[in-house]
Parts: structure tokens; C-alpha cells; sequence
């Protein structure tokens, strides 16, 4: 089943007289789980692709359907609300909110998605056991390694079951082992059903993945399937 | 998205923002503190003086009129000039006018002399000397502390008898006692039969108590021979003031002489006129304070607006975080809101703070007291500068794009 299609889409940035094309008419589907990883020489393109994909950002033109809604005209708030429920977002440099402990901001989805208290707490805990963290709680960003303050990231991102997990480079801050544990993670989470998209510099991480889009100069440069993916 | 949900997470991240920046905060307060201070302040000093000032209106009596020569408010010189010109109002006057008052309870002619009194070697200097009648006791409602009042009998007769205020009494008796004993008012002696009680002073003006009360017709005999008058006419129902009023105008044109169409040649005053003229004092003191409060605010706001437009920038990127993982624009709004409004909540705390024991240094002045409603109108006012003066930097907030929070260092 398709998950995301995109059709002829387009973002170019007005740098003063210049015009930047980040992306041209870029078109891809993406079926429901999937466990794509998304390479590129620096500049390419990739991070412009996953905010699109995000819904974090609105290409200039082309069209992008998130489980069969055109999402590409929605407005601020409309998107707000596919963020919260469709996506979860892992970031290069985590990300989490400095003042909060783990908790706070494994819950923070969930009291954007209006739920109550005590189903919220227990729906957090639960996402920070199955990273692992449950003897981690209530440390605040600054009390955990970066390989725990990914995880805490990671069970933000999948706290309220969202269709799909974006990694921009979740590895990009870590040290190989701790690198490898992330990717050991999001594997897990592709074999229980998730679909995930990773950016990546390293072909190893990529190869963790069961196709890889090549993209250069805000085009698709390959699509190939791999590994199991590929035999079968 | 449930709003108490996120008004209580819009409360917690702003008290954790401030908390944070305590110092910041506490000096971004001081406009608002000094905008609450002057406005809880100035609430409090009208309110002090509106009562200050109607106790010592309501000794005036507000069923009483008093006709004068003169208005007791001119507006200009010119008008008290005019006023200057106009006959005096005589004792034929006054028992006419006595004769033609069914709407009066009583009426009283007074008229008064500033002079020393003397009692063996003591005086009492610059007193009230008032020439009156028995019925001064009803118009003026004044109580006596000791020993009786003129009667009919004496006001009319030549018995030199007298009244007098509580300060004079003081002021010659110290060991004797004041009832019985004989004073020098003028050229006489008047043996003092009643002492008035304490009536304070007026608006801080000419006590009250400094008084020699004497009959009338002594008056006359020893003081002035042909006196001006002015009469106290106490109506039978205050109700129909206005209606006595107008039967008093014209029965004094009558007894005045004054033809049809020329203007009335005497003034009627009543409590009213202080009344106006208090309001108009108390509405100087009003702007004012309205006006320093209104700056000082405006100052503040402006800081406010100032540190959250820093607070927005340096937070930028928990904008971003917040925006990308669900937030909505009215979200991050009323976030940036709360914020806003609680540091100058915190300001209007302790502008209140500060202002209680000015309050009480005031109250030794004046019968002023903090009351709930200034206490009410100051939060209110702070709070409401502070949702104005933090919507301009919340929106801009709220509108950003999640993609270049997120870059934000
Ligand atoms: N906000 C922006 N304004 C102007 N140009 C931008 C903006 N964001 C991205 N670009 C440009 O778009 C192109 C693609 O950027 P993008 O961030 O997608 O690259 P990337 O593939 O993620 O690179 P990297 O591997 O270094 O993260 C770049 O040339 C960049 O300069
Ligand atoms: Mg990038």
C-alpha cells in the first residue's frame, strides 16, 4: 500500500538575485513499511526531501499525497495536526528540550495530541522501555549520553504510533558503537512493522536499510532495492 | 486539542522560562511595579479623600440651603466682584423670609466676626464669632458636649450668654470649669453656657471648633449694627429640595424687591457645590495619577514586549522542536502569552507588594485603605499589559517556520 507519492516536487530558495533549485521535480512512492535510507553528497538535497516528506516544510510546486491526502495545500495548523499524528522526526542533533526530563519530552506529542494525563504518562513510559531507557526517566538531556538522548528521540518519534519515522542523520553525532545501537534499534522497529526513512553519509548505516535513493543535485540519481528486498 | 492540557503546559514551560531568568525578570518588572504602585496608590488617596471629604460635607447637612450674597464657588474675580456689589441681606429680610417658609423646618440667620476672646489671662485668638438664633442647632446639627444651647428667648432678648467650640474651651479652661464662667468676646463679657462637641475640621481647612456662638441681637448691639446675613434654611424633606429651593428663590425676590427679569441679587448654596468642586479636585488628582500610571506602564510594556521579543530569539530553536512534533500556532501563541502575562502578574505582586506599607504611612494622613477592588484593578491591569505588550513578539513566534527554527543556533 502506498504511503507517500510524490509527484513532480519541486523547492527552490530565493537566495537574493539567485534562485536555488534544492529539489526538481522530484517523484517517488514509498509503500507502508518500507525501511528506506536516502544518500547524497553534501547539498544535494536530502534534508530539503525529508522536511518535505515531514510535512515540516511545503515544496514550491509538485504535489505530495500522505496516505492517499493531498497534503501539499494544507494549511499551517492542518499540517501541525499531520505532524503530530503521522510523523515522527529523529534529528541529527537530537533535539529534545533542554529543561525537560526524558519524560516530559517523550509525552510532549501526546499533550499536543490532546491526551489525557494518566494514559499519556503510561503511553510515555512504555515508549522509553522499549528504547530502553526506563531507569532513565526523569534525567534530564544533560544527564544522558548521546546514544541515550537519541533513544529519548527516538521513543518521542514513536510515542503516538505515526505512520513514518524520518531520521536525518540520527547517527551523525554518535560514535560508531553507539551509532550501530540506533541502527540496531530502527531495524527492530522496521522488522515490528514501521516504516522508516534514513539519511545517511555511510554506506554501512545505509546498508541497515532495504532500498537506497541516491540523490545529487536535487534529483534522484538511483532507486535500488537491496539485500533481501533485492532476492526476493 | 484539549485547552487545559495545554493551558497548564503553557504555565509550566513559562514558569520554567522565568525561573530561569529570575533576574532578568524581576528587573523587566520594574516598569509594571512602578505603573501598579502609582495606580494602587492613587486609588487608595481618592478613596481616602472621598470619605475624608463627605464626613465633613455631611456636617454641612444636605437638607439644608443657604442663602448668601455670594456664591461660596466663583469662578472668576470678575463674578465675586459683582457678587461684592449686591445689598446685604438685613434682619428685616431674615424675619420675613421666617414668616414666609412653610417648606422650612427651621431658619437660621448667622452672621460672623473673626475676633480674639478672653477669659482672665488666657485668649483664644482668630475664633468664629457667630451671631445666631435657637434655630442654628437644627440647621447646623451640631451636638453639644456640655451644658445647653441658646433658647428662643435669649436669641431675641438681651441676656449675654454663649456657646462655644471645643478648641476655645481648651484653649481658656484649664482648670475651671468652662459652664458658668464669663469670657470677653469683643467690647462684653457672655457667660458660657454649653461647649459644642468636636467637629474636626474642614478639608483641613478652618476647624470647626474654634467657635464663640452669641445671640443675634447681641451680636448687633456689641459687634455690627446692620450685619450681612446669610440664612440656613432647613427643609422639611429633603426629597423636595430642589422643589424648596425654587419657593426659597422666590419669596427672597419677593422680600428683596427684585423685578421680573432682572437676575436674583442673593445666591442659594447648598452642599452640592462643594460636592462639584471636590469631584473636580479629586478628578485632577485622578488624571494625574491615570497619566503616570499610563506611561509608566506603557514603559514597561514596552520592556516586556523588549524581553520576550529576546526571550522568542533565544528560544527559537524549542520553537522549532515544539512546532515539528505537533505544536500549532495558537499553541506556541498562548505559550508565549502566558509567559508575557505572568512576568507582569509578578510585577503587579510586587508593585502591591510595595504599595501596602506606603498605604499604611498614608493612613496616618488620610482614612485610606488598600480595598479588593484596587487590589482587583491593579492585577487586571497588569495582566492586561502583559498579554498586549507579549502578543506582538507570540505572534511572531507562533508564525514561524519550523524549518528555520530548527536551524537556529
Ligand atoms: N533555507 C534555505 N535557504 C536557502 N537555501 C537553502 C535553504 N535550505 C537549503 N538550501 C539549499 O538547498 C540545497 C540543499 O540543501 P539540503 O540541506 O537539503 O542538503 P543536504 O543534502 O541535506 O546536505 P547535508 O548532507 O550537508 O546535510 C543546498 O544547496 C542549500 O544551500
Ligand atoms: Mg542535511
Amino acid at each position: 500500500m502506498t504511503l507517500i507519492r510524490l509527484e513532480k516536487i519541486s523547492r527552490r530558495y530565493q537566495m537574493g538575485t539567485e534562485l536555488v533549485h534544492a529539489l526538481r521535480e522530484v517523484s517517488v512512492e514509498i509503500q507502508r513499511g518500507e525501511y528506506v535510507a536516502i544518500m547524497g553528497p553534501s547539498g544535494s538535497g536530502k534534508s530539503t526531501l525529508m522536511n518535505l516528506v515531514g510535512c515540516l516544510d511545503s515544496p514550491t510546486s509538485g504535489r505530495y499525497e500522505l496516505n492517499g491526502t493531498d497534503v501539499s495545500q494544507m494549511d499551517d495548523n492542518q499540517l501541525a495536526e499531520v505532524r503530530n499524528r503521522e510523523i515522527g522526526f529523529v534529528f541529527q542533533t537530537f533535539n529534545l528540550l533542554p529543561r525537560s526530563n526524558a519524560l516530559h519530552n517523550v509525552e510532549l506529542p501526546l499533550i499536543y495530541g490532546g491526551m489525557g494525563g494518566v494514559e499519556r504518562r503510561r503511553t510515555a513510559l512504555e515508549a522509553l522501555a522499549q528504547v530502553g531507557l526506563a531507569d532513565r526517566v526523569h534525567h534530564r538531556p544533560n544527564e544522558l549520553s548521546g546514544g541515550q538522548r537519541q533513544r529519548v528521540a527516538v521513543a518521542r518519534a514513536l510515542v503516538n504510533n505515526p505512520s513514518i519515522l524520518l531520521a536525518d542523520e540520527p547517527t551523525g553525532n554518535l560514535d560508531s558503537k553507539t551509532g550501530t545501537e540506533i541502527m540496531a534499534l530502527f531495524e527492530d522497529l522496521s522488522r515490528k512493522g514501521n516504516t522508516i526513512i534514513v539519511v545517511t553519509h555511510e554506506e554501512e548505516i545505509a546498508r541497515h536499510a532495504r532500498r537506497i535513493l541516491r540523490i545529487r543535485d536535487g534529483l534522484i540519481a538511483s532507486d535500488e532495492l537491496i539485500g533481501a528486498a533485492a532476492a526476493s | 486539542m484539549n485547552f487545559f492540557t495545554e493551558l497548564r503546559e503553557g504555565l509550566s514551560i513559562s514558569f520554567a522560562a522565568i525561573r530561569a531568568n529570575k533576574m532578568r525578570a524581576a528587573l523587566t518588572t520594574l516598569g509594571i511595579v512602578i505603573g501598579i504602585v502609582t495606580v494602587t496608590l492613587m486609588g487608595t488617596a481618592i478613596e481616602g479623600l472621598n470619605r475624608s471629604f463627605m464626613q465633613s460635607v455631611s456636617t454641612l447637612g444636605a437638607d439644608v440651603l443657604y442663602v448668601s450674597r455670594q456664591n461660596w464657588i466663583t469662578r472668576s474675580h470678575a463674578e465675586w466682584l459683582l457678587m461684592m456689589k449686591r445689598r446685604p441681606i438685613s434682619i428685616d429680610q431674615y424675619r420675613a423670609l421666617e414668616k414666609q417658609s412653610p417648606f422650612a423646618l427651621a431658619v437660621a440667620p448667622t452672621t460672623e466676626d473673626g475676633m480674639s476672646v478672653k477669659f482672665k489671662n488666657r485668649r483664644s485668638d482668630s475664633v468664629d464669632v457667630i451671631g445666631t438664633t435657637e434655630a442654628y442647632l437644627l440647621t447646623s446639627g451640631v451636638g453639644l458636649m456640655e451644658g445647653r444651647f441658646l433658647t428662643a428667648a435669649e436669641a431675641e432678648g438681651g441676656r449675654p450668654v454663649c456657646v462655644i467650640g471645643s478648641q476655645v474651651a481648651t484653649n481658656l479652661f484649664i482648670r475651671e470649669p468652662a459652664l458658668g464662667s464669663r469670657i470677653t468676646v469683643g467690647p462684653r463679657t457672655f457667660e458660657v453656657v454649653g461647649v459644642l462637641e468636636t467637629q474636626g475640621s474642614m478639608l483641613g481647612m478652618n476647624s470647626l471648633d474654634n467657635r464663640v456662638i452669641i445671640p443675634l441681637r447681641q451680636f448687633t448691639t456689641w459687634i455690627w449694627n446692620n450685619p450681612d446675613l446669610d440664612i440656613a434654611v432647613k427643609v422639611k424633606n429633603v426629597v423636595e429640595l430642589e422643589d424648596a429651593r425654587e419657593e426659597l428663590r422666590h419669596v427672597m425676590r419677593r422680600i428683596r424687591h427684585v423685578a421680573p427679569g432682572e437676575p436674583d441679587d442673593f445666591s442659594i448654596n447648598q452642599q452640592d457645590q462643594f460636592v462639584e468642586m471636590f469631584h473636580r479636585v479629586a478628578g485632577t488628582i485622578g488624571a494625574i495619577g491615570l497619566f503616570i500610571t499610563g506611561l509608566s506602564l506603557f514603559v514597561g510594556g514596552i520592556g516586556i514586549m523588549n524581553i520576550m521579543f529576546v526571550s522568542v530569539a533565544e528560544r527559537t530553536r524549542e520553537i522549532g522542536i515544539r512546532k515539528a512534533i505537533g505544536a500549532k500556532r495558537r499553541t506556541i501563541l498562548l505559550q508565549f502569552l502566558i509567559e508575557a502575562a505572568s512576568i507582569c502578574l509578578l510585577g503587579g505582586l510586587i508593585g502591591l507588594a510595595v504599595a501596602w506599607p506606603v498605604t499604611l504611612v498614608i493612613q496616618k494622613f488620610l482614612p485610606a485603605t488598600m480595598s479588593f477592588t484596587i487590589v482587583g484593578i491593579a492585577l487586571l491591569v497588569s495582566l492586561v499589559t502583559g498579554v498586549l505588550s507579549g502578543f506582538f513578539p507570540a505572534w511572531r513566534a507562533a508564525r514561524m517556520n519550523p524549518v528555520d527554527a530548527l536551524r537556529a543556533e
